[in-house]
């Protein structure tokens, strides 16, 4: 819920998924992992600036920027920027 | 040390996807270890800047926790009065700023130095993006030697300002230096910050691609590269008593060139001998007053 509620008592914003809208339109590559190369160390997720890697190594699409620290970090080279058809 | 640290670091997030912050911002990198090791028991502080900017458009937010936001130069004194409220109340909620390096080296200055003379019971975080990102990048107190911002397009003629050095005139219980390319020191930093009695403060070098004009998916290598070089040093000192961390460590007994970490960003671009050689000098000056600390019984 947000908007002014009956007891605020200052401007008050509350926290939303979406906030900045579909963060995933600013993407110009985007990337995809290849499963077979994947050692499933986790340091891709680790260094998201965003938080779009989940454990399992779903990449969030409706918000991943696309700035391709994951495939720059991944010690495996198992993630490949790819440009989008948008 | 990289590897086993990874798995003690909790899942939770206390950002929502996503934040307004530019793909490869290395403040939201930063933001997302505080709020993992601080948890949801906290009040953040924070004042005008990239992250309070990209926080969310009012009414909405992408931060689960709450946050004060607060004038440029106001952060610490906001801080002290929430901690002592909490204090009298006796509510255990850790009080956070969480402030750039313009609101913290040069505007928040006055309101910092008193905050931590009256002992305030609160842990200041400057993430340091080395100019004033979210005006356009105009130069700050904490923008180095060399560098080309907006405002200092033929390169910075002042050096970078040791703001480490004013806290720790303060001498507070703890402070620390952290980078966002080394997560897991940073996370154990502000777990081991928030242990402490009264004022401490952790400085976390940022990169910030738009502002150091580098292509944003080398956010972690710029980073790590400015820890290599020497041009960035992680420590801490507990009760005074300095400990060099480990990536600095190796870099005081084989730094990387310098040139490496000047020639993969764009704000460095054309920057002269003289001035390359003067920063090569402040990092053995700093390697030199780390050794004779460490060595002092
Ligand atoms: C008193 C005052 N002066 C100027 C501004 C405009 N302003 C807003 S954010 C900002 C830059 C902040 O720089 P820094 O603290 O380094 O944070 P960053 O934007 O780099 O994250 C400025 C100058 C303001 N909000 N208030
Ligand atoms: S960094 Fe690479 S190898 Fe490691 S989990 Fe991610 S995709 Fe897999
Ligand atoms: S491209 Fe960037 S935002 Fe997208 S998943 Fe990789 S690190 Fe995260
Ligand atoms: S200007 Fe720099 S610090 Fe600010 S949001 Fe963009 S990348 Fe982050
Ligand atoms: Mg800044």
């Amino acid at each position: 819920m947000t908007g002014i509620q009956k007891h605020d008592q200052a401007a008050m914003s509350r926290p939303v998924e979406g906030s900045a809208g579909l963060t995933g339109s600013w993407r110009v590559f985007v990337p995809v992992v290849d499963n077979e190369k994947c050692n499933r160390c986790g340091i891709c997720s680790l260094y998201c600036p965003d938080a779009v890697i989940s454990r399992d190594r779903i990449i969030d699409l409706a918000y991943c920027k696309g700035c391709g620290i994951c495939a720059h970090e991944c010690p495996k080279k198992a993630i490949a920027m790819i440009r989008e058809e948008k | 040390m990289e590897m086993d640290t990874i798995t003690e670091i909790p899942d939770d997030e206390y950002i929502l996807k996503c934040t307004s912050a530019c793909a490869g911002c290395g403040d939201s990198l930063t933001l997302r270890y505080v709020l993992k090791a601080a948890g949801p028991d906290i009040v953040l502080v924070m004042p005008a800047g990239c992250t309070a900017a990209f926080q969310g458009i009012y009414p909405k937010t992408a931060f689960t926790v709450p946050v004060v936001n607060i004038a440029f130069g106001a952060a610490a004194a906001c801080a002290s009065g929430i901690s002592r409220m909490f204090l009298a109340t006796g509510r255990t909620t850790k009080v956070i700023v969480y402030a750039g390096d313009g609101g913290t080296l040069d505007i928040g200055l006055q309101a910092l130095s008193g905050a931590f003379e009256r002992r305030t019971d609160f842990l200041y975080i400057c993430y340091d993006n080395e100019a004033y990102g979210n005006t356009g990048m105009q130069r700050s107190g904490a923008t180095p030697l060399g560098a080309k911002t907006t405002t200092t397009p033929a390169g910075k003629a002042e050096v970078k300002k040791d703001i480490d050095a004013i806290i720790a005139a303060h001498n507070p219980p703890y402070q620390a230096t952290a980078c966002a390319s080394y997560p897991q020191d940073l996370f154990r930093k502000v777990r081991k910050a928030l242990t402490f009695r009264g004022p401490t403060f952790i400085h976390v070098l940022s990169p910030c691609p738009p502002g150091w004009r580098y292509s944003s998916e080398k956010t972690i290598e710029v980073g790590r590269l400015a820890v290599k070089s020497g041009m960035w040093a992680l420590w801490e000192r507990e009760h005074g008593n300095l400990a060099i961390s480990a990536p600095t460590k190796a870099a005081m007994k084989k730094p990387v060139p310098l040139e490496e970490y000047l020639s993969v960003q764009g704000r460095f671009k054309g920057i002269d001998g003289t001035t390359v050689e003067q920063l090569k000098e402040q990092i053995r000056e700093t390697f030199h007053r780390f050794r004779e600390e460490e060595d002092r019984p």
